[in-house]
């Protein structure tokens, strides 16, 4: 947990994904055609990958991508989506100072 | 309730045929009495003629059918020696009612022929050897002869016998008819649902004929999105009816929420549809072919949507036209973003199908294959996520779209919806109804 937090608290957009995992891919894209550059961490390639995956889960998270915003945990793909489409993830990244429009 | 009938010859020939309703638990109640003077031989007053003619000693002829009695006698299997137990309580009676039965046993051969779902052949055999019985015991006794008591008393029970196995007989056929009976409506049902989607599946034409018809989940999913698309095309012309009449905003309203609601339904349809059979919907083949043509991760392109709406829903305020212009562009990102993720996994299925080819040994073929395939398993499974979310943006748009937009303009904005899909429906038809060299 405590790694998770660390690293999802260092970078104003952070998104834990695997490499295997396609969907993490199109959230990537989302957040680069918004002008935002997040911090990506592969859980297949971390050394403690299984422990952050654990606690993941413990944060309701079920699978990746899992999408934290200024340290706070905001969801995963589906999550990612609606935001966008109302406009609150671009919102959110500005508070972030993830991107400045 | 079904109902029997019967064919009879009374005592001077005529053929008398009577209709019956089926047995009920509740209608009779002298299952339960033990058979008193009034009720052993019922018969509907569609029997008048025999009445008349043969069962003088009879009191209390009511319109429960004996074909009642019968039938509880054939499911009960116990009822024999009840019948039994009636008939030897009304020793004066016995003459009368053998000359009904005997009547009976005579138009047996009309009773026997097709109508098999009655009761009372075997029944009406075991009633009669038991008359047989009474009377052959009586007779006996006043002889006094104990031989001959001994062979009818054997030939009485072989009797009883052959009626028993006779009546079990019948009630396995019947049961097995009503089976046979309940498929037919189920196959009829199914074919009726395939009719419907012959529509669409005709419409591929030659190409896919197989798509549909072997799986029933998808099989399934053709026939409930097709009623789903019924309810929408009568809802829409609800919708439309009180648009043309100037209803109200408040009636409106109504109309437009149950109409968006109902959308949500076709979301939820379609995505247990994708948890069952991902490649039927990404396929699109319970689309018609222009529809299908112009399709996005299974289903349609919310951002082309909103285009549609562009000019259509004037007078819209500032705040409006930002809204629907952000929704739609947003819209666009997300659906370039699952679309790219569609080609990252399309590449990487390729590379792991590719690879296998190029192994060198031969003994590391088989589990190298086998490695390959298990790794495109997982590859391929991550296309449900894509469908799933592809769904989930086109139900969020929908939602986003009715929220920035008032009553009116979102009635107007479902209309058009409506009819540019109808109209490529309509277009795939002319399509293919068009002549050809």
């Amino acid at each position: 947990m405590d790694k998770v937090s660390d690293l999802a608290s260092r970078q104003a957009a952070v998104i834990f994904t695997k490499s295997s995992c396609y969907m993490c891919h199109s959230i990537k894209v989302i957040f680069y055609e918004l002008g935002a550059s997040p911090a990506i961490h592969e859980l297949d390639q971390e050394i403690s990958g299984k422990e952050m995956e654990g606690a993941l889960r413990g944060l309701g998270c079920k699978s990746v991508p899992a999408v934290f915003i200024g340290g706070k945990f905001i969801g995963s793909s589906k999550d990612v989506i609606s935001h966008h489409l109302d406009g609150s993830l671009r919102q959110m990244l500005i508070e972030a100072r993830a991107i400045w429009l | 309730m079904g109902s029997s009938s019967i064919n009879l010859v009374s005592k001077d020939g005529k053929r008398i045929s009577a209709v019956m309703p089926s047995f009920t638990p509740t209608s009779n109640p002298m299952i339960a009495d033990g058979g008193n003077e009034s009720q052993p031989c019922r018969l509907s007053s569609d029997f008048g003629i025999l009445e008349e003619e043969s069962l003088n000693g009879y009191t209390n002829i009511r319109t429960n059918p004996i074909s009642s009695q019968l039938t509880a006698y054939n499911q009960g299997g116990g009822g024999s020696d009840f019948q039994f137990a009636s008939l030897t309580k009304l020793p004066n009676n016995i003459g009368s009612s053998s000359t009904f039965l005997g009547t009976y046993e005579n138009g047996r051969d009309s009773v026997s022929s097709p109508r098999t779902d009655i009761s009372s052949d075997a029944d009406t055999d075991e009633r009669i050897q038991q008359l047989d019985m009474v009377q052959s015991a009586s007779s006996d006794r006043s002889k006094g002869d104990k031989v001959s008591d001994q062979k009818s008393l054997r030939r009485l029970a072989q009797n009883r016998e052959a009626a028993r196995k006779s009546r079990l007989r019948k009630k396995a056929y019947v049961q097995q008819l009503e089976s046979s009976r309940l498929k037919l409506t189920q196959l009829e049902q199914e074919l009726q649902k395939a009719r419907q989607q012959g529509i669409f599946i005709s419409s591929s034409g030659s190409d896919q004929s197989h798509v549909t018809s072997g799986n029933g989940g998808a099989l399934a999913f053709d026939a409930e999105y097709t009623r789903w698309l019924e309810e929408q095309n009568r809802q829409i012309n609800e919708l439309r009816a009180a648009i043309n009449s100037h209803a109200s905003d408040n009636e409106l309203c109504t109309i437009v929420d149950s109409v968006i609601t109902h959308f949500e339904d076709v979301f939820r349809l379609k995505s247990s549809a994708v948890k069952s059979d991902v490649f039927h919907i990404l396929s699109g083949m319970w689309k018609t072919p222009a529809e299908r043509c112009f399709m996005w991760i299974g289903g349609f392109r919310p951002s082309e949507l909103l285009k549609l709406l562009a000019g259509q829903l004037e007078p819209l305020t500032e705040q409006q036209l930002m809204g629907i212009y952000n929704l739609q562009q947003s819209s666009q990102q997300a659906e370039e973003a699952l679309s790219q993720g569609m080609e990252a996994l399309q590449q990487s299925l390729s590379e792991t199908l590719a690879n296998g080819s190029q192994s060198s040994g031969s003994n590391g073929n088989v589990a190298n294959y086998m490695g390959q395939m298990a790794m495109a398993m997982g590859k391929l499974g991550t296309l449900e996520g894509f469908a799933l979310q592809a769904d989930n943006l086109r139900q969020h748009t929908l939602q986003h779209m009715h929220r920035i937009l008032t009553t009116r303009q979102s009635a107007r904005a479902l209309l058009t919806i409506n009819d540019y899909f109808s109209r490529l429906r309509a277009l795939s038809s002319l399509w293919l109804a068009r002549p050809r060299e």
